[in-house]
């Protein structure tokens, strides 16, 4: 009897369980599992003129990319970027977020400012930045009488970039660090406090150590993030833009490759790169957690 | 410690909070000042002016003649809309499953889940157009939100919702004789609002911020998005910087107030959602 009463909850378990999953392992199929394999499957062709039918090509589209001296400039753009945005974003953040996470007055009142530039869309804050930028009319020049060609410049591009990157994720890396600082026991600090340390020893023996989970959590989300840059890059730099090859992303060439010229089968092999190089990426980060993040 | 070190930190940091509020306000600032000079005042050196002589709207005018906003607001907020009442839903009941139910197949799926999040979302980006284009299905609203029918990211989130959920939750509800869905509805389900809230939140977000796809699927005037849009805008016009600027201002306000009003629930739910992936 009992053992009949189990077997039929397993079974209403399993029924209920596939219901209820059902959309979810449909969808995910449908839109994310089998895209993987066919991307992956359409790196080998060519897609025709006019769009139409994929010739087989077997590897030349490796071929065609490893001499392809715009993907090589643009993996070391890409690179560039993230070397730039993720370490100014979360150390910047992660001072404000100490700043903020204790009694302080006017706290949320910083933090909606901070967080601010998440809720413009990147559309807009592309070109309010590229206006401030400007080299004859923009602000950044006239207020400090310089005359600097912020993206226009090769050298330069990338950085002025970043910098946008940095000021747009700022406000979100502030909310997981403060979410973050929340957890830290507040007798930590009040002992170090009667000991005598400084906020600034404070920060580096009791924050960063016991904040290593959240802050590995936030760098591994942010490479990840910087590596896909597009958005910025496509609405901050002009097809005529001098600093063009110097600034495009993977990401960025991926979309120009596959929707711009139609070669959806050379698109697919640019993602493949995009995918080589996060799983790089990830691995080397998960390896090198156990240097440094102290789970406690 | 001294109290005079004390006091130097204290002001220090408030002085570090200024500034870079300062910085973080200057483009919004510089975005509205523009958008309410005219083409010639943005564009004077000499003197550089920083606020507009005469506050006038030729601007706006301009680019609401020009462009239909409430178009592209409908488009925007509906796009926003069918992704977040598809990813809560489904995710929901997946996250329920995976996170409270025991059967076979479970873990694999939940590999599946994982999976799809630790791959760049542009390698879904090219047949996911593919299917949309021999569904005929360009420009249409089902084409904004098909890559939004599910996600994975919000399964993995309420699954960790169901599974803080207390242990005896699923025996007292069967004692008080509810059956599976029973159970989820009126007894589970309930307790993960802040968990849906908080997806519903990162959705609309990330819905909101998309550029790529939208431009990739409905490059029609009447079906695109406000990001979009902008982004068209901007190769048309590209010196008429008030005219960006008013543009770009009238995109960002209503986002803004959302976010004003409901600012709480917002860093909340990027706070928990955030922190869970």
């Amino acid at each position: 009897m009992r053992q009949a009463k189990i077997t039929s909850r397993s079974q209403n378990e399993f029924f209920w369980g596939w219901i209820f999953v059902l959309p979810t392992v449909l969808g995910l199929l449908i839109l994310n599992i089998i895209p993987i394999f066919s991307t992956i499957y359409q790196s080998f062709f060519k897609t025709g003129d006019f769009g139409k039918g994929n010739i087989f090509v077997g590897l030349a589209n490796y071929q065609k990319l490893l001499n392809d001296p715009l993907i090589i400039k643009a993996i070391g753009n890409t690179i560039k970027y993230a070397i730039i945005e993720v370490p100014f974003s979360i150390f910047i953040a992660l001072i404000l977020a100490s700043l903020l996470a204790g009694e302080r007055k006017g706290k949320s009142f910083y933090r909606t400012i901070f967080f601010l530039p998440m809720i413009a869309a990147p559309a807009a804050v592309a070109m309010v930045w590229r206006w401030l930028y400007n080299s004859e009319f923009g602000l950044i020049n006239n207020v400090f009488g310089i005359h600097v060609n912020w993206i226009s410049q090769p050298g330069l591009a990338t950085v002025s970039i970043a910098v946008i990157g940095i000021w747009s994720v700022l406000g979100y890396n502030i909310v997981l660090f403060i979410a973050g600082l929340q957890e830290i026991p507040k007798d930590y600090y009040e002992a170090a406090r009667i000991d005598g340390a400084s906020p600034i020893h404070q920060f580096f023996q009791i924050t960063i150590p016991l904040l290593s989970p959240t802050l590995f959590f936030v760098s591994v989300t942010r490479v990840i993030g910087a590596l896909q840059i597009f958005d910025l890059i496509y609405m901050v730099m002009d097809r005529t833009n001098p600093a063009l090859n110097d600034t495009q992303s993977l990401v960025y060439l991926f979309y120009k490759y596959s929707f711009r010229e139609g070669n959806l089968g050379y698109g697919s092999t640019v993602v493949m790169i995009l995918l080589l190089l996060t799983m790089l990426v990830t691995v080397f980060q998960l390896w090198a957690q156990k240097k440094w993040v102290h789970y406690y | 410690m001294k109290l005079q070190t004390t006091k130097f930190y204290a002001i220090f940091g408030h002085v570090l909070l200024v500034i870079f509020s300062i910085i973080m306000l200057v483009p919004f600032l510089w975005m509205i000042l523009t958008s309410f000079k005219s083409l010639t005042e943005s564009t004077s050196v000499n003197p550089f002016v920083i606020l507009p002589t005469v506050w006038q709207t030729d601007a706006f005018n301009a680019v609401i003649n020009n462009i239909n906003f409430i178009i592209l607001y409908k488009n925007t907020l509906l796009m926003i809309f069918w992704r977040v009442v598809c990813a809560v839903l489904t995710s929901t009941m997946a996250g329920y499953a995976l996170g409270r139910l025991n059967f076979k197949g479970r873990d694999l799926i939940f590999y599946l889940v994982l999976f799809q999040m630790m791959v760049p979302v542009q390698i879904f980006v090219i047949p996911q157009y593919v299917m949309i284009s021999k569904l005929n299905a360009n420009n249409t609203m089902f084409a904004l939100v098909f890559p939004g029918l599910v996600t994975a990211f919000g399964t993995f989130l309420q699954r960790q919702a169901y599974m803080a959920l207390p242990k005896d939750l699923d025996e007292a509800a069967r004692l008080d004789g509810c059956n599976i869905p029973q159970t989820f509805f009126y007894v589970m389900a309930p307790l993960t609002r802040s968990a849906m809230v908080a997806l519903g939140i990162f959705t609309a977000l990330f819905a909101y911020k998309d550029l790529m796809w939208p431009m990739i699927v409905n490059s029609s005037p009447d079906a695109m998005t406000l990001a979009a849009a902008l982004a068209k805008m901007q190769g048309q016009y590209a010196v008429n910087f008030p005219e960006l600027m008013a543009a770009s201002l009238i995109a960002s306000i209503p986002m803004i107030i959302i976010y004003l009003i409901f600012q709480k629930q917002f860093i909340q739910g990027i706070a928990t959602s955030g922190g869970k992936l």
